[in-house]
């Protein structure tokens, strides 16, 4: 756990387009962080940032508690301001909250976040209705987002009566109903069971291979190595390795700052 | 009996505006989580612009498109004009603010038009109708109570069949989740506002009548009652408004015919006082509805 003694290992540190995403054709990543650095009051929750995802590609942002990982996802959503760096998405800068969805961009949240007081195919819908009216497409997007989550017979029961695993179902699928090209995951496995987090990682592989990108915060490991192409850690707001899984699991500050914590409990 | 028959029912026009206008309190409670202390003064200025549309082209119809449409520009004017500019960490100062505009504009009216009440006459008559002998509502009682229910429904209709709706239900429930997907918050907010003056309006403009006429404070009492029946139903519960708005108007009817008009402020209070000693949230309030 030394922050500023142990030099990153070799390679680890990534910078900007020094590590190019798989299957990059010259054309900017779907999403670019370069040189991030975040301050509330004092304390600075990000330090020099840089991550990029490519096409297709999914990749998870993990580490300890406090790191800073779901600060990433807010500075992405215009939900926090930098003091320095740029976010950039399809190589443009990242635009102001409420006009993500028409760049493409969904996300879902920690506390998911759902409408109470809502259905869930009303859940769903929000997100289609601030779009130019075509409502009959959107009532085929969200029967189709809730039949491929399985959620179809559930689609007129008010989300406040789900149970949590449903719940979680209705999020994802709120998001995924704009068929977004860039899909911010806040822990998506978390509080799910083995069965629950199989089908996830099902939905996320399948995700990608049509070729959206995903950048997920996530804390169970199995699921991390289960769906992520590349792995960024993050250590007390700074990026402390990066690559595949293998990669990363046998990196030693990435053991120091998390997957030792994680074997310790 | 026939006494008992046509309090309720006279009770219940009069619930039905006061329902009305508490669920113009709870639209914009929805919307923006501000009690608006202002809506009666607004709601009365844009009856004065019916007052003059009327004047100008005898037509009833016209006056409550004037009333409408006023209502709705209002709403507008004093959301973008004055409470988007209002720090909106806690209600409060947005109260002080609504409460700062009723000053303003019940002075201005006075100013302008003076204290004296401009009556207005009914579109229809205030006699009451015969069922057999038994005397019930006034034909302009059985047309406000046709109004609102078409409001009512036509809110309902809007809130949760639409798309727009949705959209303002969305905003209303959790606003940053609302802009993530790309919902325009703020302008559900003014849509809110304009949509609630609007109904505010119509509201008063129908009780105008009933009472001495038109005057600055018109509509003080209205205020009141459909204040304490938001509160009695929730202030997120357009349902409560609908209720409570009823239960109020029979109330005040059953004490006024029974007792005498001054017992029915009394009659009031000891329902709200009973109401929130039972339930502090309010009868049809969800938990976090009033913490906010």
């Amino acid at each position: 756990m030394s922050r500023s003694t142990t030099p990153p290992t070799a390679g680890s540190r990534p910078s900007a387009g020094s590590r190019p995403s798989p299957g990059a054709t010259g054309r900017p990543p779907r999403l670019e962080v370069d040189a991030l650095t975040v301050e509330f009051g004092g304390l600075t929750a990000l330090d020099d940032v840089g991550l990029t995802v490519g096409d297709g590609e999914v990749v998870a942002l993990i580490g300890p508690n406090g790191a800073g990982k779901t600060t990433v996802f807010n500075v992405v959503c215009g939900l926090v301001r930098p003091r320095s760096g740029s976010v950039r998405i399809d190589g443009r800068p990242a635009p102001a909250t409420s006009r993500l969805a028409d760049r493409g961009v969904s996300r879902t949240l920690q506390g998911l976040g759902l409408f109470g007081g809502m259905t869930a195919a009303e859940n769903v819908l929000v997100p289609l209705t601030g779009r130019p009216r075509r409502s009959a497409d959107g009532e085929r997007a969200v029967v189709a987002v809730l039949q491929r989550l399985d959620l179809l017979d559930l689609a007129d029961t008010a989300v406040d009566a789900l149970p949590y695993p449903e719940r979680k179902r209705v999020a994802l699928a709120r998001a995924l109903v704009t068929d977004p090209r860039l899909l911010l995951l806040d822990e998506p496995a978390g509080g799910l069971g083995a069965d629950d987090i199989a089908a996830l990682a099902d939905v996320v592989r399948g995700i990608a291979a049509a070729g959206t990108s995903v950048l997920l915060v996530e804390h169970h490991v199995d699921f991390v190595m289960a769906v992520a192409d590349r792995v960024v850690v993050l250590d007390f707001g700074r990026v402390v390795a990066c690559g595949t899984p293998d990669e990363v699991r046998s990196d030693a500050a990435v053991e120091a700052a998390y997957l030792g914590l994680e074997a310790a409990r | 009996m026939d006494r008992l028959v046509l309090l309720v029912s006279t009770g219940v026009a009069r619930g039905l505006v006061i329902a009305l206008f508490a669920l113009s309190l709870v639209i914009i409670w929805r919307a923006a989580r501000i009690v608006n202390f202002g809506q009666a003064a607004m709601a009365v200025v844009a009856v004065y612009v019916a007052f003059a549309v009327h004047a100008a082209t005898g037509s009833y119809v016209l006056a409550v498109l004037g009333a409408l449409v006023t209502g709705a520009l209002l709403g507008l004017a004093v959301e973008r004009g004055l409470m988007r500019r209002v720090p909106g960490a806690t209600p409060m100062p947005g109260m002080i603010v609504a409460i700062g505009l009723v000053m303003v504009l019940q002075s201005l009216l006075g100013v302008l038009f003076g204290p004296r009440h401009r009556p207005m006459s009914p579109v229809f008559s205030q006699s009451p109708l015969y069922v057999g002998d038994v005397p019930v509502l006034s034909r302009y009682d059985l047309f406000v109570l046709v109004v609102a229910l078409v409001v009512v429904v036509g809110l309902g209709l809007l809130f949760n069949r639409s798309t727009l709706g949705l959209q303002l239900r969305a905003a209303a429930v959790a606003p940053e989740v609302s802009r993530l997907l790309g919902v325009r918050v703020p302008r559900m907010v003014t849509i809110g506002w304009m949509l609630s003056s609007a109904v505010a309006a119509l509201a008063v403009l129908l009780l105008v009548p009933t009472e001495l006429g038109l005057n600055a404070h018109s509509a003080d009492v209205l205020f009141v009652h459909a204040f304490t029946v938001a509160v009695l139903g929730g202030l997120d519960s357009p349902a409560g408004a609908l209720v409570g708005g009823l239960v109020v108007g029979v109330l005040i009817s059953l004490v006024t015919g029974y007792a005498s008009a001054g017992l029915a402020p009394l009659a009031v209070l000891g329902l709200l006082t009973t109401v929130l000693l039972v339930r502090p949230g309010g009868i049809f309030a969800t938990k976090e509805a009033r913490t906010a």
